[in-house]
């Protein structure tokens, strides 16, 4: 027998696993019902089934992280369980930067190719004559070949403060983070808070952004591939930046009740991993979804 | 409920903790258990899609409609794609890595083993879903498993909502399936098991997993976009607002192309560790197998466009794709040469196991090489959506990964039950197997070349010989599998008792547990020497 060796921690059973399961079966047969019943206007119990499976999840989320939180607090984890979490954690985001690329790839092809193709470029001349002869290929793309027409959305002003606001919120979480690792609470405490203020700060200026869109600029997500990949990138981040702050949130609220040690912390540092992580997704948006 | 799972005593005079009752599945936390339920579940599937794949050969029995309407086919063919792919060929390796990778590594269990849970329990509601959508008013997904725009966009009915939210899940599954797949091998394995003495199936589910997580997500994000085109009015795929189906097939191939590889990759694996125990020598190039793996992992990436020449692109691009793809057959056949030369001069028997293997090694390969003639643009013209195409990947997913997953079972079922499976009825299976799987597949090259179109239910009468044939062959590959079920069950409830080794020529560190395979292995990391 090996005495050196640390004991990797399993679990005894759990039953949140299958609620999350249950949860996720909420969510996806109410949504799927949702979205006929929304489009079509008709009654339904979708919204219901809907809402039910995130009550559950959250439910199951509470549940689930309170046991983690005790068996790690009571030192149940040893240095090898923290691996297994950090790289879990690590492949779960690059799982997410190819979500990411899904929609990029979608802008790059439709930009570069698609809007080309119908406006006659490779051999697509009598595509052109043919479907949308008055079609200029353009980008923003503010006149579909349809004829639907919008105003592009401007990189300065709101959106160039809204990046300088995520920036900035990188680098506060980034000092929390050494406060974290030097003992100095209150610097951690300060700086994660504020990390969390700019969080809301950014999202409230999106959906600023968002009735500016739609109330003022004509640009909504039915206004052709710019509206599409304008949203949907925008909106997808969006997400994360919630979730991010949600998680975030949980940490800051952990950290006032003195969790988290220089040497095992590993919900901050995925939260802040996380954190970063859609930071460099809105760098990489702002570029190219604002700006070229 | 955070009990430590750790007994002070060796893994032989382990006493087995099982919880009992149903909680035990519904809560585990269990490699094992979850490795089964993964595999039952596959089987279930499996028995579920081949029901559908029946109906649709009953229909083609003969030229003209007999019996069901030309829609309910068009379902019946998607969702049989989509139960086979997703619901049995992806579980049951999900399952077999569950079961074997952390006894092969000597790991305690999953890296995360409460996610694995959860990673499981998805799929049967997942699969409830998209079951649910073909009673719904209007029926099921009917448009391909391929859901091509506009089909899934402007034609499709109802479900796509349900269709587009039960891939959401499914995916959710495998990404945290093989987040823990990888994190178990990078982090559980035991002291001295270095990456070079890894068994291969470990290597090739590594770099499933590492597919797994690269594109699934661009699943999600395509099947969001479809539903955003369908119900939200944007027009991703539509060129009237500035989109492009063709977009649709971009991103679509990317993330499918690697996904057949995913289910390919472990089935190497298998096979590379059944050749040499029957074979009793080690396997030949065991260094170039792991690189080999690798480049067509790599390759994946880079030969998406080869399911769309017929779809048009710069000649470039076309011959860009067919150099790429016509590349994969060097990695390819390193691993057939190796197979073949692990058994030159072996001291061969042939148990199941052992014949399902070789019967994947040259049926594989057949399916290889219609594949390579698939990869060739302008011939491509020729053979693309005929029968030519359903012959192809018929012959890598159910002669590749399909015998490779019975293979599996069989050589691996002594060690999870406990007892030897009855040889006999084994034998029974694979040669009614092997006989009706080509009696079923093997006619449609040819009507393929003679160019009957796939996802029909109607042709023309010219095809109609092969095709009574080709459904008589479907009709007994369906039946030979209940010989399957029936040696599972058998061997389930007794026979003789097997041996820690099972097999004479079977090396690892799975063999060195008793079999049954003690409810936790590997408490405390094994010494490899």
């Amino acid at each position: 027998m090996n005495k050196t060796y640390e004991k990797y921690y399993v679990p005894a059973q759990s039953p949140w696993p299958i609620v999350g399961a249950v949860a996720l079966f909420l969510i996806a047969f109410g949504a799927g019902t949702f979205v006929n019943e929304v489009t079509k206007q008709q009654p339904g119990f979708g919204g219901y089934m809907l809402a039910a499976g995130f009550v559950v999840l959250i439910v199951m989320l509470f549940g689930w992280f309170k046991n983690v939180i005790d068996e790690s607090m009571s030192g149940l984890y040893s240095a090898q369980m923290d691996r297994s979490f950090r790289q879990g954690m690590s492949w779960f985001i690059l799982s997410e930067v190819m979500f990411f690329m899904a929609f990029f790839g979608a802008l790059f092809y439709g930009r570069v190719i698609a809007l080309d193709w119908l406006s006659g470029g490779s051999n697509n001349a009598m595509t052109f004559e043919i479907l949308w002869p008055s079609f200029e290929a353009m980008w923003p793309l503010l006149k579909t070949p349809g004829g639907i027409e919008t105003q592009a959305m401007p990189a300065t002003g709101l959106p160039l403060i809204n990046t300088a606001i995520l920036v900035i919120s990188s680098i506060t979480l980034h000092f929390a983070h050494t406060g974290l690792e030097q003992q100095k609470r209150g610097q951690l405490k300060l700086m994660l808070l504020i990390t969390l203020l700019l969080g809301a700060t950014f999202l409230s200026l999106q959906v600023y952004e968002y009735i500016h869109a739609y109330r003022d600029l004509g640009l909504t997500l039915a206004s052709g591939f710019y509206g599409n990949t304008f949203f949907l990138l925008t909106g997808f981040h969006g997400m994360h930046v919630t979730l991010g702050a949600i998680i975030l949130l949980f940490v800051f609220l952990r950290v006032l009740k003195g969790h988290f040690t220089p040497e095992k912390h590993f919900a901050f540092q995925a939260a802040a991993w996380y954190w970063h992580f859609v930071d460099v997704v809105w760098l990489c948006l702002y570029v190219f979804v604002y700006v070229i | 409920m955070s009990a430590v799972v750790n007994d002070h005593e060796h893994d032989h005079e382990h006493h087995d903790h099982k919880p009992s009752g149903i909680k035990r599945w519904l809560y585990t936390t269990n490699h094992k258990d979850i490795g089964t339920m993964y595999l039952v579940f596959a089987l279930v599937m499996f028995f579920i899609g081949g029901a559908m794949a029946m109906v649709i050969r009953a229909e083609l029995f003969q030229p003209g409609m007999q019996f069901v309407e030309p829609n309910f086919f068009n379902q019946m063919t998607t969702v049989h794609g989509l139960i086979m792919v997703f619901g049995a060929v992806m579980p049951a390796f999900t399952g077999l890595a569950n079961w074997m990778i952390p006894m092969m590594i000597g790991a305690p269990d999953m890296a995360l083993p409460r996610m694995n849970n959860w990673s499981f329990w998805i799929l049967p509601f997942a699969f409830l879903i998209l079951l649910m959508s073909l009673f719904m008013p209007g029926g099921g997904p009917s448009f391909g498993w391929t859901f091509y725009a506009p089909l899934s966009t402007t034609y499709s009915g109802d479900s796509t909502a349900l269709f587009v939210f039960s891939v959401h899940i499914m995916g959710i599954s495998s990404i945290m399936g093989a987040i823990n797949v990888i994190v178990t091998i990078f982090n559980l394995r035991a002291p001295g098991m270095t990456w070079m003495k890894m068994p291969l199936f470990v290597w090739t589910w590594l770099i499933t997993a590492f597919l797994l997580i690269m594109v699934m997500p661009v699943l999600a994000g395509v099947v969001t976009m479809v539903l955003t085109d369908k119900y939200f009015g944007t027009s991703f795929f539509d060129a009237v607002g500035g989109g492009d189906p063709v977009l649709f097939q971009h991103i679509f191939w990317f993330f499918g192309h690697p996904e057949v590889y995913i289910m390919i990759l472990p089935a190497f694996g298998i096979v590379s560790a059944i050749v040499p125990t029957f074979a009793r020598k080690p396997l030949f190039g065991y260094a170039s197998m792991v690189y080999a793996t690798s480049s067509i992992a790599l390759l994946s990436f880079l030969v998406w466009a080869h399911h769309m020449f017929t779809t048009g692109m710069p000649v470039a691009g076309a011959l860009f794709f067919m150099y790429c793809t016509m590349l994969i057959a060097v990695p390819t056949g390193v691993k057939v040469f190796n197979w073949v030369a692990t058994m030159w001069r072996g001291a061969m028997t042939f148990e199941v196991p052992m014949m399902f293997a070789l019967a994947f090694i040259v049926l594989f390969t057949i399916g290889g090489f219609s594949g390579l003639m698939l990869a060739i643009t302008p011939a491509d013209f020729q053979y693309h959506d005929t029968y030519f195409v359903v012959a192809h990947f018929h012959y890598v997913l159910v002669t590749g990964a399909v015998f490779s997953i019975i293979a599996a079972v069989y050589y691996w079922l002594p060690k999870w039950t406990g007892h030897m499976y009855d040889e006999t009825l084994g034998q029974w299976h694979f040669w009614c197997s092997l006989i009706s799987v080509n009696l079923l597949f093997f006619p449609m090259h040819f009507v393929g070349l003679a160019g009957m179109p796939r996802r029909i239910p109607d042709y023309a009468l010219q095809f109609a010989d092969f095709n009574a044939f080709i459904s008589i062959g479907g009709f007994l590959f369906g039946a030979s599998q209940l010989i399957f079920v029936w040696v599972l069950v058998k061997c389930a409830r007794g026979g003789e008792k097997a041996t820690a080794q099972v097999w004479e020529g079977a090396e690892g560190l799975e063999w060195q547990v008793a079999s049954p395979a003690p409810y936790h292995t590997f408490d405390t990391p094994p010494v490899i020497k």
